[in-house]
């Protein structure tokens, strides 16, 4: 494939250096059969992957409740919605693929535990205002982690982020609304939302890793323009802007710390238990096993349908040839 | 107008996250209750028993809420993301049928839909598809069965696709506008569903010796139930006889031609296993099921019922 010899590059030639830098100097998009460094393609394969995985793995948690939602239309909205993570799988594992590498080679590193996905789909959706949590909350968190990355520097990636960016607002918006119909329902209906909203705010906090001062990778992928904001910077951000939905709702934050700041034109908001999160990132969160298992099951239950596939290619192409 | 809340954002990126709290109407699937027939002429035609068409909506509608169910039941388990999306897709269009069928249903004649506690704000649809027992589900039994491997799949949906086209292309022509208008919108959602199944037949038949024998013997587990597809009911009789639906028998034969096409493409023979029997002669449209209905019943049925006044 001439496509992954160009991206890989000859060896490292000071002007295509040069030349690379001031493409990233320009916020200027870096295009597959550019000439990068390897450190910087390596870490987009590891970054882009991670969200494809993430995306496969996300369908689990909402995909829990297909077959329960309590409503025609609920059920139509969750449906949709867990099929467009699927989408954005597909999308994501075709920017990586313009790196050189395949979806079958990235779904094995998953399933063999060298690639990650977000740490927030290792804990369990327990009731029905979970779809409509994880929408609001464990969405609107991705949307800020991934608003800054439609202006990525790498072109594939920055692309499909925006059409991913798109979708993602709309499913914020339904688990939005679900919530806030919840909420115009009965008292334990609201009683299930608040115990929801109670059981994902720490985990969506952790969503934008942790604090930047433990975020070894941060400050490289910021000189390449790759990630755009810190940590920090987004978990602010995210948390600005949801205390005034939460109000809208009519539900409260599980955080004693959390209150507006004039001085800093920011809240003040407390800290996550990083070591739960360190503990889900070590592969012994409440789910890791089970998504990790769920996947692993479903990739070799479709062993013997992907390998009929390609057995029946191969016949069709030696009766055309 | 309602009164608004807006965020604003400098960033035109970010209006994707700062929309949240604007009261706008264009929501993908519509902020608040609407009714899925709005719109569409429901008058009974001249003629036409009431009750009598309720009955057929309501079989067409099980059949689709059922059997989408089941397919539902893929998502996030099939062999490659694009036939998860694309098994999603037809559990998505068939549920759309089925939304509007039990919605036609209640709407031609409100004393199919069970008595829910006072105060329950579910619309008719939903208390058709969440309020009913097993027995009283008129599927046929094909819909119903749990799901095997990714041949079962293939050949489910083949099989239904195919007898529920026929079924459909005939009832354009209904005399009643809401089943020709679901009819006319569901024949091509239909041949795609058929399209993509058969697709997948003949490369399972003709792909590995592996995937050949699965196939084959898919085709053997579900076929019993096939012939099942074609018996008229009494309901269904009438429905015909009314010029508003459309009597099974009467689709056998294109049912089966189409059938023996993928059959021939696929250089697989016609399964010879036998007819399954009924219980005391009665099958899914009398409302006596298999045992694994009231399982997926119980499944889908419980937030709705553990909240009967619940909004959602």
């Amino acid at each position: 494939m001439t496509l992954t010899e160009t991206a890989r590059g000859p060896a490292p030639d000071a002007e295509l250096e040069r030349h690379f830098e001031a493409t990233i100097a320009r916020n200027d998009r870096i295009e597959p059969r550019d000439w990068m460094p390897e450190g910087y393609r390596k870490t987009l394969v590891r970054q882009i992957a991670q969200h494809a995985h993430s995306e496969i793995i996300g369908m689990q948690p909402e995909g829990n409740w297909i077959t329960r939602a309590p409503s025609l239309r609920r059920k139509a909205i969750l449906l949709a919605k867990v099929q467009d993570e699927a989408g954005h799988g597909l999308y994501l594992y075709s920017a990586a693929e313009t790196l050189g590498v395949s979806r079958l080679e990235l779904t094995e590193l998953l399933l063999a535990g060298r690639q990650k996905y977000s740490s927030i789909f290792n804990y369990p959706t327990l009731s029905y205002a979970d779809v409509g949590t994880i929408g609001w909350l464990v969405d609107g968190a991705a949307i800020c982690n991934q608003v800054p990355l439609c202006r990525t520097s790498y072109g594939p990636y920055g692309r499909a982020m925006i059409r991913v960016c798109k979708e993602e607002s709309f499913h914020q918006r339904q688990g939005y609304e679900l919530l806030a119909t919840m909420m115009r329902g009965t008292d334990e209906q609201r009683a299930m939302v608040q115990e929801s909203v109670d059981r994902f705010w720490w985990p969506a906090l952790m969503m934008f890793g942790p604090p930047d001062a433990d975020s070894p990778n941060t400050a490289q992928s910021m000189a390449w323009g790759i990630k755009r904001n810190t940590n920090d910077e987004l978990r602010q951000k995210f948390v600005d802007m949801s205390v005034p939905q939460a109000e809208a709702l009519g539900v409260t934050f599980p955080d004693p710390e959390l209150r507006w700041n004039e001085e800093r034109g920011h809240h003040d908001f407390g800290q996550p238990d990083w070591e739960e999160f360190m503990e889900g990132v070590k592969g012994n969160g409440p789910c890791n096993a089970q998504r990790m298992a769920h996947r692993r099951r479903a990739h070799e239950d479709g062993a013997w349908v992907r390998e009929a596939a390609t057995a029946y290619a191969a016949k069709q192409r030696k009766a055309t040839a | 107008m309602t009164d608004h809340v807006h965020t604003t954002d400098e960033d035109e990126h970010e209006s994707a996250y700062s929309g949240l709290l604007v009261n706008d109407a264009h929501w993908a699937f519509g902020t608040d209750f609407e009714d899925p027939l709005a719109g569409v002429d429901t008058t009974i035609p001249e003629g036409v028993d009431a009750p009598a068409l309720a009955a057929y909506a309501l079989m067409l509608g099980d059949d689709a809420l059922v059997m989408s169910h089941r397919i539902s039941e893929w998502t996030s388990n099939a062999p490659d993301l694009e036939d998860d999306i694309a098994l999603s897709n037809i559990a998505l269009d068939l549920l759309g049928q089925a939304r509007l069928l039990l919605a036609r249903a209640a709407k031609a004649d409100a004393s199919v839909v069970p008595d829910l506690p006072e105060g329950s704000p579910a619309p008719p649809e939903d208390a058709l598809a969440f309020f009913r027992e097993a027995h009283d589900f008129r599927n046929v039994r094909f819909a119903e069965l749990a799901n095997g491997d990714f041949a079962d799949a293939t050949v489910r949906v083949l099989l239904f696709s195919i007898w529920r086209l026929a079924t459909f292309e005939r009832l354009r022509s209904s005399r009643d506008h809401v089943l020709a208008a679901v009819a006319a919108k569901g024949v091509k959602e239909l041949a795609y569903h058929r399209d993509y199944a058969a697709r997948w037949f003949v490369t399972l038949a003709q792909g590995t010796e592996e995937s050949r024998r699965r196939l084959v013997a898919a085709l053997d587990a579900l076929w019993p139930l096939w012939p099942e597809l074609f018996d008229t009911h009494a309901v269904e009789a009438a429905a015909a006889a009314a010029g508003v639906g459309v009597d099974p028998a009467s689709v056998r034969e294109a049912a089966e031609a189409t059938l023996d096409q993928v059959l021939a493409a696929a250089d697989v023979p016609r399964s010879e296993a036998p007819r399954r029997a009924g219980v005391l002669g009665r099958t899914g449209r009398d409302g006596m099921h298999g045992e694994p209905l009231s399982r997926m019943l119980a499944e889908m049925q419980s937030v709705a019922r553990a909240h009967p006044r619940g909004q959602w």
